[in-house]
């Protein structure tokens, strides 16, 4: 129970971050994009603040094996530079770049009842449906490996 | 290139992003969870009983940000441009993507770029040109 609300919180907070940052508004993230034309820098500050203590917190984390609260640690352990990572990340740029949405601030901007945003999330479910269906095919023929997907 | 200084937030942003990164920080630190939010919901598409609480708990925090953010003040704006066919097409692609690529803008972006990985450096650096490439050719191309 004490784990769900410390999750709870961790969500809220990055919920705000979002909106406080200006990632919420697919204005903002789409003018930053847009080297090429009127640029806005601010959501280089987003992520430089966000690394600044994501550093010294995952500098911890990276040395224990189990949480605060008793947990197993769970940080990936992949280190495979294959084709599926290049390419998956690729196809989200292009669409991130089309809508100036990514999965978080359009979870948040789903919740203001946004009729955009919840129609983005609804096509990006679809989307994550398709791929676990593939997925499932793929690992069904036997014939590949399977890369960790996490 | 020229800078838009009229919408330019530089305070605000890196405020933001504090925040940002402290969500993570105590994701990680008291729940051992990578902060990762298209890895989050795209888990719950393969569900396992005792993986689906944590799930629910940070979205049930993501969702009721938008009610804390205004009680506090915070004032909301979120203006989307793109067409409602284009909408679904950009929401495909981004959760085709994200799962393939194994994360997104958090997960990849803060998380991975915070661990030092290097898959989450080539990730980002891929999904981040691929945005800049997307936008120059739907606004200055096409």
């Amino acid at each position: 129970m004490k784990q769900r609300i410390f999750e709870f919180v961790a969500g809220l907070l990055f919920g705000m971050g979002l909106l406080l940052s200006g990632m919420t508004d697919p204005s903002k993230v789409l003018g930053f994009l847009d080297v090429a034309g009127v640029w806005d820098p601010s959501l280089a500050f987003v992520m430089g603040g966000a690394v600044l203590v994501g550093l010294l917190a995952f500098a911890v984390a990276k040395r224990r094996s189990r949480s605060l609260l008793g947990a197993a640690m769970q940080l990936p352990t992949s280190r495979a530079l294959d084709r599926r990572l290049v390419l998956g990340s690729l196809v989200f740029g292009v669409g991130w770049g089309m809508a100036g949405f990514c999965p978080g601030p359009a979870l948040v901007s789903a919740a203001t009842g946004q009729p955009k945003a919840v129609l983005f999330v609804l096509a990006m479910l679809a989307g994550m449906a398709v791929f676990e269906v593939l997925e499932r095919m793929r690992n069904n023929t036997g014939l590949q490996p399977k890369t960790g997907a996490h | 290139m020229t800078i838009d200084w009229e919408h330019f937030t530089p305070w605000m942003s890196l405020a933001g992003g504090l925040v940002l990164g402290l969500a993570a920080a105590l994701l990680v630190l008291f729940n051992g969870r990578i902060l990762g939010v298209s890895g989050i919901v795209g888990g719950l598409l393969r569900p396992q009983r005792s993986d689906i609480g944590w799930r629910l708990a940070f979205i049930a925090g993501m969702w009721t940000a938008p009610l804390a953010y205004s009680l506090l003040g915070g004032h909301i704006t979120t203006q989307v441009d793109a067409s409602g066919v284009m909408v679904v097409l950009a929401g495909l692609l981004v959760g085709i993507g994200t799962r393939y690529g194994s994360g997104c803008t958090s997960g990849h972006g803060v998380c991975g770029l915070s661990r030092l990985s290097p898959r989450s450096l080539t990730a980002t650096a891929a999904f981040m040109g691929a945005g800049f490439v997307s936008v120059w050719v739907l606004r200055h191309i096409l």
